[in-house]
């Protein structure tokens, strides 16, 4: 047990560090870095907290996919950080009484006299596994929230698709609603032309039916 | 010993934080994002702390949709944050008073 009290205070100190270092960065690549760190040390606890799959998940999903779309984000636009942190202390005189009265009251709330008295859960079994157990309420309990969930992640990829497609104005593409809607008239000119025989110069150009005319005497011939 | 307040109060005092981070960066949107984020992770420490000392699985479900949620936020979000640099130059909350709020 007190290998545990220590692995928790290690951890808790790491992600508050982290957290910290996260607000304060100058560069927002080193904000997002930080972050990553804060991510795997909320990991390892949630690990002793036995709740190993969503340990793994937040590693995977979060470190794996968002915080690689932010460090993309990031690299990708050219902000200027300078900038954007000018008087970035001006506020403190306000911020910090604030997240120091939040801090301090959830201190005195969540104190041991309230929630120390929740007994230490017994051990799991040995065998015990806690996807298998997750998956179990997941898929039966509460399918439906996890049918809506699938719902959302599909609409968060077709929000961002949609907002950040870009047509170029040199790309061929292909628009299936106009090829659709395309009529012969658009495709298709039906030219009438005189026919003129080999080695004779054309004479009569106000021939009202040329090209019927040329045909019907060449056929004759 | 690790008591059930010990993960509280750890998510308590990361929430003040993220807190404290929106104020300090309120000209960075992708700081905001990432206190937003920080947040987020707090109030999940805190499910899966009830989840552990009650014994209950339905703390750790909810973990799971917040996380699902949360991805497609931060995703829509960057996909914001891209379009509005792409329009304006520049991710400046303060320059952002098109809508004359």
């Amino acid at each position: 047990m007190n290998f545990q009290a220590a692995l928790f205070y290690f951890f808790a100190a790491i992600l508050l560090g982290a957290g910290l270092r996260v607000i304060i960065a100058r560069n927002p690549v080193h904000a997002a870095l930080y972050l990553v760190l804060a991510f795997f040390s909320a990991a390892s606890l949630w690990m002793l907290l036995e709740a190993e799959f969503l340990a793994i998940v937040l590693v995977l999903v979060y470190v794996g996919a968002v915080m690689v779309l932010f460090l993309f984000v990031v690299m990708m636009l050219d902000i200027d950080p300078d900038r954007l942190r000018q008087n970035v202390w001006r506020y403190l005189p306000v911020a910090l009484p604030v997240a120091l009265l939040i801090a301090v009251e959830m201190v005195l709330i969540l104190g041991a006299r309230y929630f120390a008295a929740a007994p230490a859960p017994a051990p799991l079994p040995a065998g015990y596994s806690n996807t298998k157990a997750l998956g179990e309420v997941l898929y039966t309990q509460y399918v439906y929230a996890f049918e809506v969930a699938a719902v959302i992640l599909l609409a968060a990829i077709v929000a961002a698709i949609a907002l950040t497609m870009r047509r170029r104005k040199d790309s061929k593409y292909i628009d299936p609603a106009r090829q659709v809607r395309v009529h012969k008239e658009d495709r298709l000119r039906v030219l009438k032309m005189k026919v003129s025989r080999y080695g004779e110069e054309m004479h009569d150009h106000d021939a009202p039916h040329g090209g019927a005319d040329a045909a019907s005497s060449s056929g004759e011939r | 010993m690790v008591t059930l307040s010990s993960y509280l109060i750890l998510g308590g005092l990361l929430f003040a934080l993220s807190v404290l981070g929106i104020f300090l960066n309120r000209r960075n949107v992708i700081i905001l994002l990432m206190a937003i984020e920080l947040m987020l992770l707090a109030v999940n420490l805190n499910f899966l702390a009830f989840a552990h000392y009650l014994g209950d699985l339905a703390g750790q479900v909810f973990v799971f949709f917040i996380l699902t949620v949360a991805a497609a936020e931060s995703a829509i979000g960057l996909a914001i944050l891209v379009v509005l640099f792409r329009n304006k130059r520049t991710v400046d909350v303060e320059e952002l008073d098109q809508l004359r709020g």
